[in-house]
């Protein structure tokens, strides 16, 4: 299956975080990349949404519905900054 | 703070379908009536959720395909092994309701105020969001110049010809044709390449800012190309989507 990136996530990172998230800046927390959120890359056919790095491949975040409620893991992301 | 608005919060609302308009073959128009639309802005896209009877819920992202001056439209592609868009696209119905919410993105966005000459790069159905943008450049009177280049399998695919076709002053449309082209194509065919880039794109002294937008793989041919011109990356703005119809 085809990567896709960030935009196809904002409806979902919206829900999240109560805002417009796409153009917010990630730090990977593993290689210290840093850009928009709408270029990382993002898999959504796992058992949940992943988020991965542009330039090492880390895991920046997970995102799993489990009886109504979104766990959030943003472990790999040293920062996110509001646009 | 007063005058200040609480942040949107993104909820689910039900819309009803207004036209459905044949594009291509496999492409449909929707314009829906969205009773509490708060605008949108050139690119972003909406979510549609379909419900079946036992509870089963399917989620997917469409662009907006109208200007933010015009009824909200979304155009979408059928695919046939798809499990919302063969129902978009044959069962979808003026007078029918629709959940969606919206409006999503706020990256892959344009502005009129935004002075920088446009290089817009769709594959396939990702012409969808690049035609809000063009339609916008047009409703506000915008002069700033646009080069389109447009990846489709045949002619018969490509969306909006009509629209293109008709040109608007500054608007140079550039199509390309990957699968077969008509007897007598004088236009370009094969896929978009380095060289076809080469020839197409404003040259990088011009800072020109770009929209991608289609399949994973030509984005990241494409984007990938434009920085080997010497665009910055940050001047190429770029949308992925998934399994489709060809470019």
């Amino acid at each position: 299956m085809d990567a896709l990136d960030g935009n196809a996530i904002g409806g979902l990172l919206h829900q999240v975080f109560g805002t417009e998230m796409t153009s917010a800046r990630g730090t990977c927390a593993h290689c210290g990349a840093t850009g928009p959120v709408a270029e990382l890359v993002v898999y959504l056919r796992g058992p949940g949404t992943v988020v991965r790095c542009r330039a090492c491949d880390g895991l920046l975040m997970v995102f799993a519905e489990v009886r109504g409620f979104t766990c959030v893991d943003l472990q790999g992301l040293a920062a996110l900054d509001m646009a | 703070m007063a005058g200040t608005a609480l942040r949107g919060r993104l909820t689910w609302q039900v819309a009803r379908v207004g036209q459905v308009i044949s594009e291509t073959d496999r492409v449909r128009t929707i314009t829906l009536d969205v009773p509490d639309w708060p605008g949108h802005r050139a690119g972003q896209h909406l979510d549609v959720r379909l419900t079946a009877e036992d509870g089963y819920r399917a989620e997917r992202s469409y662009s907006i395909a109208s200007a933010p001056s015009e009824p909200v439209a979304i155009t979408v592609e059928r695919l046939d092994d798809g499990e919302v868009s063969p129902y978009l696209t044959e069962e979808l119905r003026p007078g029918d309701e629709l959940e969606l919410r919206g409006p999503i993105g706020g990256y892959f966005v344009w502005q009129p105020g935004d002075g920088r000459p446009l290089l817009l790069v769709a594959g396939g159905s990702g012409i969808v969001p690049l035609r809000s943008i063009l339609r916008h450049r047009e409703h506000t009177g915008s002069q700033i110049p646009v080069r389109l280049l447009y990846s489709a399998r045949t002619l018969p695919d490509v969306i909006y010809r009509g629209e293109l076709d008709q040109g608007a002053d500054g608007v140079d449309v550039i199509y390309t044709l990957t699968r077969q082209s008509p007897p007598g194509w004088s236009g370009r065919t094969g896929r978009v390449g380095t060289a076809m880039l080469t020839e197409v794109a404003w040259p990088v002294p011009d800072a020109a800012l770009a929209f991608v937008c289609g399949p994973t793989s030509f984005v990241e041919t494409v984007a990938g190309g434009l920085v080997g011109l010497g665009y910055p990356p940050g001047r190429v703005k770029t949308e992925r989507f998934g399994a489709s119809g060809g470019t």
